[in-house]
């Protein structure tokens, strides 16, 4: 979430009319302004609403629907930690543990001062190297306690 | 002469430092002046050995892993960048000739072929390894005549339901409407499963082709790929390999020049795992919330944007090109009884040799975990194995002895799903595992339908109680009936199939649902 923008809706406007004429536009433009938005403000949603001719009731069900779309500003750098059955069998909870009492928040937060926010996944796929994690689009397997405090010390910097 | 050096880009070999060991061995062999050239391919799916770094000498190539940066200067002292000696090289990390590695030597690879051999984006290495065989016959054969070789090669569906593929198939084709699809399910959510987001990123282009054979037999021209948000490298691949493939005439107005048009679409997930389910994942497309759809109508019939769809996992697509290219009876003639061909089975969780094992069904559970999979990666014994996913049953060692295939896994209970394997080791808390499941489904479900909304909740609850201590005779008959509406009263396998980890957990392992009652007895 490096390089997010505040809410503009100059370009949240471009954004949906880039994608309007997509068959079935509506994800494909929540992931564009939670991409450049950092999440999808509550300015937007009667934005597509009005652009798409839907309701707000059906744009607002869709965007809160996905675990993806935020409705909240995101930190600067999101650490996602893996819960899943094979991180579970590697021990992956006592890492979400390490994390959270470091950071002071629980999973689905965003520490006070915008650094990190951490979130729980279920499976990236990278079951064979667990436990796992990603840092914006950085992969991370074989989850360790140094690898883990590397990553909530030097992320969102 | 120049020596090529192999690495994968997998994302799994990403996780573990790939891209800084291929850094490595750059940096060290211009300090040294060698001559290589560092080829990034996909991953030979021996995913305890990433990062593996492979020489290849003569025809063979050796390799070595798992390779740290740190590695790097102490192996090239060794030879590794010396034709002569890298044959020589006795060093702890080295594995020999890597097709001769056992993990591998015992697989029957079709739809993995190329793991580890090509790079994912080149698709003149694709060609070069009999890519693209399959599409030209399928264009020889005509609709009908595909659709028999692959209702005759017994290719079942991969995803999980094992539904057969070429049924599917001749039902879309049997309709008739101005606009079919094909889907292409890549939400691969089940922890334990990696075999999908290995083909998209390692061999596109295998999905590709599958994709254009269904699409040439069932006479759809629009396919789209819904692809979970967790793999960006994988939606990196297809949106590159899409290009190639356009760019080369493959999609597009008229496909290899027979002038059929088709063409493929990626669509992101949104990290909702029930979007796995094919109807709530054809809601999702449409730019709705994931909810599952009753059937009738089918897809088949009624599908994407209420046209005949056919939805098929990447795995059963990816195997068509093999199917056409190589004949039917060859496919048909591997695996058991109905459970023709090979099965990309993924061996995940805590075990010494985790990756992605090929081979034809019908290894026993045993086979795989113990002697594929060298037991667990913690040395402790291995307590319980999930098959399937999460809502995959937990096979104690007792039942090691099951065949892999659909029908031996579902008269145990079980459930072979997208072929995952995750392994437990004797600290796993079963009662907490069959917790996690109601909790999972209670964060997943869709929300439509009541047995697995509600149920979900209170399972979790109920479990809970048990492992208070409270009325736990009582609590656990309760949980078998809350399973039992969950199970006939559910609409799609979220809510349904919950109860097969839930019930195996209590069914084979009932001690560690009464162990907190036990100390909580002992500390009055």
């Amino acid at each position: 979430m490096t390089n997010v923008e505040p809410w503009n809706e100059t370009q949240a406007r471009a954004i949906i009319e880039a994608h309007a004429a997509l068959d079935g536009a509506l994800l494909p433009i929540l992931h564009a302004m939670n991409d450049q938005f950092g999440y999808v403000p509550r300015d937007a949603i009667p934005l597509i609403a009005d652009m798409l001719n839907l309701s707000r009731a059906e744009v607002h069900g869709v965007a809160t629907f996905y675990h993806d779309f935020r409705t909240e500003p995101a930190g600067r750098s999101v650490i996602k930690i893996c819960r899943a059955e094979a991180c579970q069998a590697m021990g992956c909870e006592p890492l979400v543990a390490r994390a959270e009492s470091q950071l002071g928040i629980s999973c689905g937060e965003t520490t006070p001062d915008g650094r990190i926010s951490l979130q729980a996944v279920y499976c990236l796929g990278l079951c064979a190297t667990a436990p796992a994690a990603m840092i914006e689009d950085r992969v991370v397997g074989r989850l360790t306690d140094e690898k883990l405090e590397h990553l909530l010390l030097e992320s969102g910097r | 002469m120049t020596v090529k050096i192999f690495v994968p880009t997998d994302a799994a070999a990403l996780s573990v430092g790939a891209d800084t060991v291929a850094r490595a061995i750059v940096v060290e062999a211009t300090r040294l002046g060698a001559d290589v050239d560092v080829r990034r391919t996909s991953s030979r799916g021996l995913l305890w050995l990433e990062p593996l770094v492979e020489v290849a000498v003569g025809a063979a190539r050796l390799g070595f892993g798992p390779v740290t940066p740190d590695d790097v200067a102490d192996l090239a002292a060794a030879g590794l960048f010396d034709p002569q000696r890298v044959a020589h090289i006795a060093h702890h990390l080295a594995i020999g000739n890597v097709e001769k590695h056992p993990f591998l030597s015992r697989q029957t690879r079709l739809t993995f072929a190329r793991a580890g051999l090509t790079e994912a984006l080149s698709l003149d290495d694709y060609r070069n390894t009999g890519g693209l065989r399959g599409l030209e016959r399928a264009l020889s054969l005509g609709p009908k005549q595909v659709i028999e070789d692959v209702i005759a090669s017994g290719l079942r569906g991969r995803g999980g339901a094992g539904f057969p593929t070429g049924i599917k198939w001749k039902t879309v084709g049997a309709t008739s409407a101005a606009q079919k699809y094909i889907v292409c399910n890549a939400d691969e959510g089940d922890s334990g499963t990696f075999a999908d987001r290995m083909l998209m990123e390692g061999d596109p282009f295998a999905l590709i082709e599958g994709m254009t054979i269904a699409a040439l037999a069932v006479g759809a021209t629009k396919g789209l790929i819904y692809v979970r948000s967790e793999y960006p490298h994988a939606i990196a691949t297809l949106h590159k390999a899409l290009a190639t493939a356009r760019t080369a005439g493959l999609l597009g107005h008229s496909v290899a020049d027979s002038g059929v048009p088709f063409d493929i679409d990626v669509r992101v997930g949104a990290g909702s795992y029930v979007c796995g389910e094919e109807t709530a994942m054809l809601d999702s497309l449409e730019g709705k919330r994931g909810v599952v759809r009753a059937k009738p109508p089918l897809p088949a019939h009624a599908g994407l944007f209420g046209r005949p769809t056919v939805v098929n996992n990447v795995l059963s697509l990816a195997a068509t090109p093999h199917i056409l290219a190589d004949g039917a009876d060859s496919y048909a003639s591997l695996g058991t009884d109905r459970s023709c061909g090979t099965m990309p089975i993924q061996l995940a969780g805590n075990i010494k040799h985790g990756g992605l094992f090929e081979a034809a069904f019908g290894l026993t559970l045993g086979q795989l975990v113990d002697d594929i999979g060298g037991g667990t990666a913690s040395g402790r014994p291995v307590k319980a194995v999930q098959v399937g996913g999460p809502l995959g049953a937990y096979f104690p060692v007792s039942l090691f002895d099951t065949l892999f295939d659909y029908e031996a896994f579902a008269a145990r209970d079980g459930l072979i799903g997208h072929g995952g394997i995750v392994v437990f080791d004797d600290t796993a808390d079963m009662a907490r595992q069959a917790r996690f499941a109601f909790e999972f489904c209670a964060i997943e479900s869709c929300g439509k339908c009541t047995p697995c909304r509600i149920g979900a909740v209170r399972g979790a609850e109920t479990i809970d109680k048990v492992m208070r201590g409270t009325d736990v005779d009582d609590n656990l008959a309760l949980i078998d009936d809350l399973c039992d509406t969950m199970k006939l009263g559910s609409l799609c396998a979220l809510g349904g199939f919950t109860p097969y980890p839930v019930r195996s957990a209590i069914q084979h392992f009932p001690e560690d649902f009464r162990r907190d009652h036990r100390r909580f007895i002992a500390a009055e």
